[in-house]
């Protein structure tokens, strides 16, 4: 068993980390603390969960949810996407095993993955609507956000969901309010099973290896760990039966990264555009200096009359 | 359970069937995910849907809904004609050596002294031979032709994995790893447990599943020991204490029975339960069974009963003939009944055959509904479209509905699957003018003993009799209640020595100190102990468990006498040691029976004395052969459901159903054949909702907000039927509509060489709360119950589908 956290004070608590402790600012440029704290981790193994969605019914109570009762459309998963209001859903996909011949029934919590190297935060372009902390958890600050949903193009995951009453975007923050405090996720506590597990990036990966091998002892000689390095790593992670095909577990992207469209707009494109603007302030002065400043012709002059007095 | 959940983490091998412990218990289900992290164990699931259990699963086998007999049949034949059994156990520690007497025989499906008029059978031929000095005749060499071991051998060899196939639609490779995964439990050095719910009890031939399950453990020697043992998984947090308790048809509380009209006197009941040993030196702990009765009269009726009056035994109603569920319907279907008081019961969602229950409710004058929420059975005069179809003028019962705390809002005790009793505090006030339970129910006492004080009336003595000393007699407090369970002494009891042991007053330590004189009371003699001389233990809550094995001795108290395995004598050999290291429990140190529990045991007796570990019975070994303990037989056969895709019984054509199952006479017809109804219906509950209450509650209404029906590829195909399209489900009795879950997760079987499609009908769902409305699902179940405890047949009946035009959702 994996020691579970302690259940907390009735105490208050003073946060662990705050804004100090910012690594990225949507749009902004600040200074990261110099130390970073210990990186977190939420690890979901995929191999131990039965799909009870008390993880879903955890966050819509913990983060004051409100969800609407929908309908049946032929599958388990309620309800059928991610919402503003659903920040985490459970996925079923029916794998039909060639090797073994064997049904897998392969349930995957959906949410936010927590990016090392987050597309909403580089696609944002408000100030400060999106941050991460040095722990890794990537959150959004809703009084900052103005709704343009380039969050949703930049998640290379499709998690952000905007909703219609405020225009805001809205995931999943691992809890960040909690974890300042110690405490797990809510989804992580309410898991009866431990296939959600919560810890430093280094024990979540530790763990994971022992469930690796508890699997490949069954059989399942792919198990493996979904960290992708295409975004640098992820502060979500899965234990996955067939680490080789994220894609059969409701189409977990296969080798995620950020769009291109928005690494060039924020990656190389921001520099270049920098450049250029720095080339033309350069060019500008050494005209200035070379033809001198510009003047206003008498032509000019003339010119500008006409035009506010609509006569042109 | 016999061993508890936290000791699940000790197995080898978990084999989930008649269950479905992900979905129904996923918290308890995470002992099972221990088992398999921590020790590399490996589960089995054996169900007719690949269900969220199988999903965990090393192994999954599919079975036809009502075949588990066959199935498990078939495993006991295999671990005797491989000889795959724990010797040494099955010798001594169950009855496989005793002769059974001559007369006794099988044929055709039925057993001797079968009377077809009476639908009973005349067991006397069910019993084992005994000698001159009135103990049975064994032959421990188990080569006796007429001893238990030769007899079962003999009456299970028809139970080939071909035969399994046949019956059981389980392809044979996958009843073979079954098979063999049991096998590897067979020698003292791995344990088993096997896990089941209402998937094996809800049958015509519910009580023979499970039996049979006990057998194929015994076989193992999987009893009494850590990591094993047959484990029944309730679905209430306190259904374990509302057994307990008593509301059990026939019995009072402690599993004692309740008199019969057979028994005019308090001798002749106790008489008929002297429980002599059938060995030398057996313990037959039953035998104290006159000392639990009169300690229970005594806490009922106080200082009024005395040995003069029998201890007010004439004051107890004497049964005719046990009020189930299904018979309380009939009876009132009857109009025989005035008013029913529904305490916690949603009876129209969850009685067999809904549109009865319905009209038995329409005939009553008046039904008082205690609950915490509404329900549909508040509202059974509601009409409410074709989910509940009801001409509300025509209905003249008068409603009451009296608003109850929930759980968290009242201190008492839950006890769990594990026996195990704890405490909880009121943690938040009751809404509006809720009250307790308690307080309601001692509110109409107080006013109805009143009334028949001043009055008079048939039946007063009992009420008058009854002894309601509480402190506040309209507010009992639980903290009185689990005391008065618990039982004290009266007056100063004394050892032989004339030493007093128990001073007058005092609460008792254990139900060892009951007795049978009028001296003791205590309503409940298997929680004695729990709020005993120092105090309530049922709060404690020191997480610690110094062995490592799971058994937490200081948190709670679980009955018996606070041991988490029971029967844990059976974990060493007949020497008193061990079986393996690996499995060391409770074992001989030369001078007491030691180890991490309390020992299922006196003590004291050293092993020499060949006391056997199954100290309730009168033999001191278990049961393979239960003599005639069961209604339907000292074995187990296979009989179809009342309701079966196959027109005759494959194994034993001319007796169909079970021949000793009751149904009502007026019943008979609502039985559906397979010309009209040619699918399995099973029903079941899901892991988003807690029975009927959560439809009510928003959050879960929005993780499963409608009801749905579950079928294969191959079905959808043949009937024209697309994923999430509403289908209109129907049997002999009702019908049902829900959307089309299509799902690789059901497939068809080959049953005795016809294609058998079986539908899953989750029963969460009903016409009030806040998930969409639904019809209940029992409005397509039959009204037939189990041979021995009169449940119904729930997972097993026919029903028929078609698709609802319209646009798919």
């Amino acid at each position: 068993m994996f020691q579970p956290i302690a259940n907390p004070t009735t105490k208050p608590v003073a946060p662990k980390f705050g804004d100090k402790d910012l690594i990225r600012r949507s749009a902004s440029n600040i200074t990261p603390a110099a130390q970073r704290q210990p990186e977190v981790a939420k690890l979901i193994d995929v191999s131990k969960c039965i799909g009870c969605k008390a993880c879903q019914v955890a966050c819509l109570e913990w983060n004051n949810l409100v969800e609407e009762v929908g309908i049946n459309v032929g599958v388990y998963d309620n309800p059928h996407d991610l919402t503003p209001n659903t920040w985490t859903l459970m996925r079923y996909s029916e794998y039909q095993n060639p090797e073994s011949g064997n049904l897998e029934w392969l349930i995957r919590k959906d949410g936010c993955m927590h990016c090392e190297d987050p597309g909403c935060l580089k696609a944002c372009p408000a100030p400060g609507a999106i941050v991460q902390y040095s722990n890794g958890i990537v959150d959004f600050v809703h009084d900052n956000c103005i709704g343009c949903g380039y969050c949703v193009k930049g998640c290379p995951f499709n998690i952000p969901r905007i909703s219609k009453v405020d225009n805001k975007a809205y995931k999943c923050s691992l809890c960040v309010d909690r974890v300042a405090v110690g405490q797990g996720p809510a989804c992580q506590k309410a898991c009866p099973t431990q296939a959600i597990v919560f810890g430093t990036k280094d024990e979540m990966k530790k763990w994971a290896d022992f469930r690796i091998k508890d699997l490949k002892s069954r059989g399942f000689k792919n198990a493996g760990l979904y960290d992708p390095p295409g975004v640098s790593g992820t502060h979500v992670m899965y234990v996955l039966q067939h680490a080789d095909k994220p894609q059969i577990y409701a189409n977990l992207a296969n080798n995620p990264s950020i769009s291109p469209v928005v690494e060039i707009w924020k990656g190389v494109t921001k520099y270049a555009g920098l450049a250029a603007m720095g080339a033309f302030v350069a060019i500008g002065f050494l005209h200035h200096i070379i033809a001198g400043p510009n003047r206003v012709s008498a032509e000019d002059e003339k010119n500008a009359e006409k035009l506010t007095e609509g006569k042109a | 359970m016999t061993n508890s959940w936290t000791d699940i983490k000790n197995a080898d091998v978990v084999w989930i069937m008649g269950g479905n412990a992900a979905e129904a218990h996923p918290c308890g289900f995470k002992w099972v995910t221990e088992a398999k992290a921590e020790r590399g164990a490996k589960l089995m699931v054996v169900d007719p849907r690949f269900n969220r259990s199988a999903a965990m699963a090393d192994h999954y086998a599919p079975i036809r809904a009502g075949s588990d007999i066959a199935f498990l049949s078939g495993v006991v034949n295999y671990l005797l004609s491989n000889d795959k059994i724990h010797k040494e156990y099955v010798r001594n520690y169950t009855n496989a050596a005793f002769v059974v007497q001559e007369g006794y025989g099988f044929d055709e499906g039925l057993f001797t002294g079968y009377n077809e008029s009476k639908r009973t059978y005349d067991r006397s031929t069910w019993d084992y031979e005994f000698s001159a000095d009135g103990f049975a005749v064994r032959d421990m060499t188990l080569e006796h032709p007429r001893c238990v071991y030769q007899l079962m051998k003999k009456h299970f060899e028809r139970y080939t994995p071909e035969l399994v196939e046949r019956v059981s639609g389980t392809p044979k490779d996958k009843f073979l790893k079954v098979a063999e995964w049991v096998a590897s439990t067979a020698n003292g050095e791995r344990a088993m447990t096997i896990m089941y719910a209402l998937g094996w009890t809800q049958h015509s031939h519910g009580a023979q599943n499970i039996r049979t399950a006990a057998m194929i453990q015994l076989l193992c020697g999987n009893i009494g020991i850590p990591g094993g043992g047959v484990n029944a998984l309730r679905g209430h947090s306190n259904v374990q204490g509302i057994t307990d308790v008593g509301t059990l048809t026939a019995a009072i509380p402690g599993y004692l029975a309740l008199p019969a009209e057979s028994e005019p006197t308090l001798e002749s009941h106790l008489g008929k339960r002297t429980f002599k040993p059938l060995l030398p030196n057996q313990t037959s702990y039953w035998q104290n069974y006159r000392k639990f009765y009169v300690s229970f009269l005594k806490s009922y009726f106080g200082a009024k009963a005395t040995p003069e009056n029998e201890f007010g035994y004439q004051w107890m109603p004497k049964l005719d003939t046990p009020y189930d569920a299904l018979r309380m319907f009939d009876v009132m279907h009857q109009g025989k009944t005035t008013g029913l008081l529904c305490q916690g019961f949603n009876p129209l969602m969850s009685i067999a055959y809904s549109g009865k229950t319905v009209a038995a409710l329409s005939k009553l004058k008046f039904l008082v509904s205690m609950d915490p929420i509404e329900t549909d059975t508040a509202r059974f005069w509601e009409n409410h479209g074709e989910y509940n179809n009801v001409d509300t003028a025509k209905i003249q019962t008068e409603v009451f509905m009296l608003p109850v705390t929930t759980f968290a809002e009242e201190d008492g005790s839950f006890t769990n699957s594990s026996r195990c009793i704890q405490w909880k505090w009121q943690a938040a006030d009751a809404y509006f003018e809720a009250r307790k339970d308690i307080e309601i129910l001692s509110d109409l006492f107080t006013r109805i003993r009143k009334l028949y004080e001043k009055d008079g009336g048939k039946g007063k003595d009992p009420l008058l009799a009854v002894d309601w000393s509480y402190k506040d007699p309209m507010h009992p407090s639980a903290d009185e209640l689990l005391k008065e369970l618990n039982g004290k002494a009266l007056v100063d009891l004394k050892d032989a020595d004339g030493k007093v042991v128990r001073a007058a007053g005092q609460q008792l330590a254990s139900f060892g100190e009951m007795r049978d004189d009028g001296s003791t009371d205590g309503s409940m003699w298997i929680y004695t102990g729990v709020y005993g001389p120092t105090g309530n233990l049922a709060q404690r809550r020191e997480n610690t468990d110094p062995s490592g094995l799971g058994v937490f001795p200081t948190w709670g108290f679980a009955w018996p006498a606070n041991r988490r395995i029971q029967y844990n004598r059976a974990s060493a050999d007949p020497q008193g040691k061990p079986w393996s290291d690996k499995k060391k429990y409770m074992y001989w140190d030369g001078q007491r029976w030691t180890g991490p529990d309390v020992p299922d045991y006196v003590p004291t007796i050293p092993p020499e004395r060949a006391t056997g570990p199954f100290i309730m019975n009168q033999e001191g070994v278990s049961r393979l052969w239960v003599r005639g303990l069961m209604a339907d037989g000292p074995f187990p056969a296979h009989y179809e459901s009342f309701e079966s895709p196959l027109a005759a019984n494959p194994i034993f054509p001319k007796i169909r159903g079970n021949p000793v199952a009751r149904v009502f006479n007026n019943d008979m017809e609502i039985f559906g054949s397979a010309k009209d109804f040619p699918i399995v219906a099973t029903t079941y509950r899901l892991v988003e909702h807690f029975h009927y209450w959560t439809k009510s509650v928003h959050a879960n209404a929005v993780i499963q907000p409608e009801f749905f029906v579950e079928i294969s590829e191959e079905l959808a195909k043949e009937k024209g039927i697309k994923p999430g399209q509403l289908v209109r489900v129907w049997s002999n009795r009702g019908q049902v509509k829900g959307k089309a879950v299509v799902t690789k997760r059901m497939i068809p079987l080959k049953v005795d060489g016809k294609i058998v499609h079986q539908v899953g009908l989750p029963l969460n769902f009903g016409f009030i709360g806040e998930t969409k409305k639904a019809s209940p699902i029992n409005s397509l179940t039959p009204p037939v119950g189990d041979a021995n405890s009169q449940t119904p047949e729930f997972k097993s009946f026919l029903v028929n589908i078609e698709p609802v035009p319209g646009p798919v959702a």
